[in-house]
Formats: structure tokens, sequence, C-alpha cells
């Protein structure tokens, strides 16, 4: 039980990372540019909010088939292939929980409009300088929004898990696929245990994040 | 005397092009000392050539400031490159930040280090050491825009640039920071470009003008030259008035009266104005300007003047606009609005004698001595 909810937390916390650090460049440019083609990278960024998890989970698979080309890149770069391992979760989660964490940022940018970037410029600092010391910060609440959500969401990843990932103790056999094993072998106790524990956590995650929100908005208006 | 004599190096202005379908064509030069305003109606391009100014819009041009070229045919500065100071109309100030940090954070980066006002200076100047550890959450209009000003200012400008920094000012906010500008005025010897469809402001602190019409220049120069050019909408405005420099000569503590010398005469104004012999911006009121053929007798008015009608254009219907030379070469000049009843019951004819009867001077700004 313990290996599930670990690999849980692990999965999740690369992922936010990696979507904070991928996300935020991407939720910026689509705030901010103006090409015609912006909203077609929005909707693809968007897509996983109403594409059922195992149809992803299905092209995700093909993807990254050792046949393939990305996937013999995949392999090149991890030593093994992507399906059934740990990094192709990463991999899956990543594009799974994109636009929880994309959206709320990219709101965030929108909401504070040119004008701070403009008084930085005019303040010498140069425009990556001001996107750190002003652009970031200004966009607090919807960076911790879409952490929040973006971690919120990869916990409860089951579609793409079991496509990809399959069942592998300690390898892809995170909380939610842990539970549907107990279920199907009747082990209602375990069961439980865990989806209470995700109820709670789900719910404390939800209180937590509506609370400092606020708190960061009253500061930063 | 005026500054505009003595010869500075001019700041260069020269935009062409279309901003969300609008046309400018902008074209004018002013000294790179004193207050400029660029003056306009709303929606005339004034904001949009402050912007371009500032390198936040680009619109091809020219742009030279003394001996440095900021945009050109080929060459672009981009805006964290050029030494201007820039106070948007909203103060803009950065809301993570305290008072403190906002003034550092273009102070940390100015351009060149050791030029320019310091921290201190600063912060005494615009009266903010007392603000300093506060959010700006918690500052008052005025307080924010002192702010804002102070933090344009540590970053060493050449050039202050201020978009309509008054408009969302109360009353008393606003005299708080036309007191502020005169004063960093007289201590920084920094040029500024200020944008304002506001006349009374305009009056109350530029030298010098820029009077733009839909997207380009209608008429440029120093500001007194402008109010008074009668083929110009300002002498003929229902609220128009004459402003004048004068020097105080003499005050009388009984009577509690300055008398100031203007050119061609000289003039009272009531209470203790200035120090002798320092120079102070007086403003008349055209309906406070009455006219009488013979030299009045035994009257309230203080200030009677001698003059000669140079100009005479109807404004409205029933109105009359007359300008009036003081005596001698460079007598002042003097805008008057009677009613054209008076006007055909006196006769009045270009080049007649007449005598001004004054009823209200006000003194709208100091300039020193």
């Amino acid at each position: 039980m313990w290996e599930s909810i670990s690999l849980t937390i692990k999965l999740a916390s690369i992922t936010t990372i990696l979507l904070l650090v991928i996300g935020t460049p991407i939720a910026w440019w689509l705030s901010r540019s103006k090409s015609w083609w912006k909203e077609i990278i929005a909707a693809i960024v968007a897509l996983p909010l109403v594409l059922p998890p195992t149809v992803l989970g299905f092209y995700l698979l093909l993807a990254f088939a050792p046949s393939s080309p990305l996937g013999s890149a995949a392999t090149a770069i991890f030593g093994h292939a992507l399906p059934f391992s740990f990094e192709g979760l990463v991999v899956g989660s990543l594009i799974y929980s994109m636009p929880f964490v994309v959206q709320p940022v990219r709101n965030a940018f929108d909401a504070m409009g040119d004008r701070p970037m403009e008084v930085a410029a005019t303040l010498r600092a140069s425009p990556l300088n001001a996107f750190f010391c002003i652009a970031l910060p200004l966009a607090r609440p919807g960076l911790l929004t879409g952490a929040v959500l973006g971690f919120a969401h990869t916990v409860g990843e089951f579609g793409v898990v079991l496509m990809i990932g399959g069942n592998i103790p300690g390898e892809t056999k995170v909380l939610s696929i842990a539970i549907y094993d107990h279920v199907e072998a009747l082990e209602w106790g375990q069961a439980h245990i865990l989806s209470l524990g995700m109820l709670v956590f789900s719910f404390l995650i939800i209180l937590i994040m509506m609370v400092t929100e606020k708190r960061l908005r009253r500061r930063s208006t | 005397m005026r500054s505009e004599d003595v010869e500075v190096p001019k700041i260069e202005v020269q935009f062409e092009g279309t901003k969300e379908n609008f046309k400018i064509n902008t074209h004018f030069t002013f000294p790179s000392r004193g207050i400029t305003a660029l003056f306009g109606p709303s929606g005339c391009g004034k904001t949009t050539i402050l912007r371009c100014i500032a390198g936040l819009n680009r619109l091809n041009g020219k742009l030279r400031i003394g001996a440095e070229t900021w945009q050109d045919s080929i060459r672009f500065i981009p805006t964290h490159k050029r030494a201007i100071g820039y106070v948007f109309q909203e103060a803009s100030l950065f809301p993570h930040l305290t008072v403190k940090q906002n003034l550092l954070f273009g102070q940390k980066r100015a351009l060149s280090k050791t030029a320019g006002p310091t921290f201190d200076e600063i912060t005494s100047l615009m009266g903010l050491d007392a603000l300093l550890n506060r959010s700006p959450d918690y500052l008052s209009g005025g307080e924010r825009q002192r702010v804002a000003i102070g933090r344009a200012l540590l970053t060493s400008p050449k050039l202050l640039l201020m978009d309509e920094p008054l408009s969302g000012l109360d009353l008393a906010a606003k005299d708080e920071i036309i007191t502020y500008l005169d004063k960093l005025h007289e201590a920084l010897k920094i040029p500024i470009l200020f944008v304002s469809h506001d006349i009374r402001e305009v009056e109350r602190l530029a030298d010098h003008m820029v009077l733009m019409e839909k997207g380009h220049v209608r008429a440029q120069g120093p500001l007194l030259d402008l109010l008074n050019d009668p083929t110009l909408p300002f002498a003929s405005a229902d609220d128009a008035a004459t402003i004048l420099e004068g020097r105080v000569i003499t005050f009388d503590p009984t009577d509690h009266l300055s008398e100031l010398s203007i050119q061609g005469g000289t003039l009272f104004v009531p209470g203790k104005i200035g120090e002798i012999g320092e120079t102070r911006r007086l403003r008349i009121s055209a309906s406070d300007i009455s006219l009488s053929v013979t030299p009045p007798s035994r009257t309230t008015i203080l200030n009677i003047i001698e003059a000669k009608i140079t100009s005479i254009q109807p404004i409205s219907h029933g109105k009359i606009g007359l300008l009036l030379s003081l005596s001698g070469e460079d007598g002042a000049q003097l805008i008057s609005h009677i009613t054209q009843r008076s006007f055909n019951n006196l006769e009045f004819k270009l080049d007649q004698k007449i005598f001004v009867q004054i009823k209200g001077v006000s003194m709208i700004k100091r300039l020193g001595t």
C-alpha cells in the first residue's frame, strides 16, 4: 500500500514541477502572442480536458512503441521503452495534466495586462528580467492554482496509466490502480482506506488552495 | 528674459504612421530644459506619441535627445535601454513590492550608476520618507503618484515622460503633485514632457507647449506665446485667460499687497506671493478685464493700466474678444472678453488707446529668481 502511495506522490510531484517549468512559458506565449494560430495550440493543450483518457493512452502507446520514430528516440534517451515504465507515466501525466496548469497560469497572465511589463521596461528591466521579477510574482495565485490542480489531477489519473503504465508494483502501480485492484480482489477494507484517504486529501487540497489563493489575491490587488 | 533665449540642446520628435485606423504625422522639437506640455483634446494621439518616445509603441520616425539618437530609419533602441522616466496615468506601482522596493527597482537597473539623484535626495524631495515600508495598497492616490514619480526619477532619466499624471486625482492631490513637480523641476533640471488635455494644468506647469490636433502638431512654442496667439483656440475659449510672468518689486506689509513688474507696467497682487526679485506666473481671467475709454477715477479696482487694442475678434454670439498690448516695444498682451453691446456702445477700434481695469489676478506658479 505504501509503495503505491509513495509512487503516486513521486509521480505527481515530478509531473507538477515539470509542468510548471514547461507550462508557464506556454501560458505566457498563449497570453501574449498575437499570432492567429495560437488558439490552435491552446486547443491542443486543452484537448485532454475532453478527450477520454483511454484514447490519449492509446495514442501514447502507439507513439512510444519501440518501433515508432518517437519511441526509438525515447528509448535512446531513457535506455528502455517508455510504455510500462515510470518515465512513460510521467510523459503521459504531463500531457494529461497540462491544461490544468496552463489554463490558470494563462488566466493570471491575462488578468495582469500589459501595464506591469511596460512599467518594468521603463524602469530598465529587460523582457526576461521583467518576466521573472514582475510577471511571475504577480501571477502567483495562478501558479499556485495550476500547481495544485496539476498535482491533484495527476494523483487521480487512471485511464492513461492503465493504458500505458499497466500495473507494475513500484513502477507503475499508482493509487488509483491499487484501489481498482483491491476492489477487483474484493478487498473492501483496503479499498476503503485508500479511497477515504484520497477523499480527505482532495478536500484538503481544494480548501487550502481556495484560502491561499484568496489571501494572495487580496495582497496583489 | 525667458529660458528659451539661452541655447539649450533640443529634443526632436518625428513620427508618422497609423495606429488603430488613426493617422499620425507629428514633428516637433522642445528644449531639453523645463517642462513641456503635449496638449490637445482626448483622442488626438498625444499618448501614442508619448509611448513612441518611450519605445512602448513603434511608429516610423526619428527621435533625438540632444546628441543621442534613439530611433531613426535603421535604429530602434528598446524601451529598457532608453534613459527615460515614465509616469503612467495610474501610478502602476508593483503591488507585490513595498514602496521602498518599488523605488529601488529602477535605481538598481539604472543605465548610468553614477549620474542622477540619490535615493535619499528623491525620498526627501518627494516626501516619501514616511511611506517607505508601506505596501502600495495603503497609499492615497496622490501618494501613489509621488512614489511613481520618485521611482521614475531614480532611474536617472534624461527625459521624464508623464501621461496625464494628474487626471485621476482629486483637487487637493492635484495641488500636492503640482507643488512637488515644481520642487523637483527646480532641484533636478530634468526636462519633462507631459501629456494633458486640461489647459489649467498646462498653465500651472508648463514653460513650453506642443498643441496637437487629430494626430498632427498645430502649433508649438513657449507657453505664453501660444496662449496669446489669436489664431489659436485658447484666446477665444470661454474660460480664456492671460498668463503673464512678473517679478516681485515691492511688498506693502500694511495693506498686505505685492507689486510685480510685468512687461509694460506693474500689477498689484493681494498677499505676499514671493520675495523681492522672485518671478511669479500670474493668471488673469479674460472676463476679469474691463475696459474704459477715459481714465477711471474713484474705483475699487487697483490695477488700471493703459493699453492699445491690437486685435478684435468676435468669438460667439454677443461676445467680442480683444487683444490689448501694454505700452512699450515688448509690452505684455492681455486677453479681454467683452459683450457685443459694450463694444458697439463704446465704438472700439483697432489701435485705440484704452484703460484696462483688472478685477482679479491670481498667482499660479513660482518660477524662482
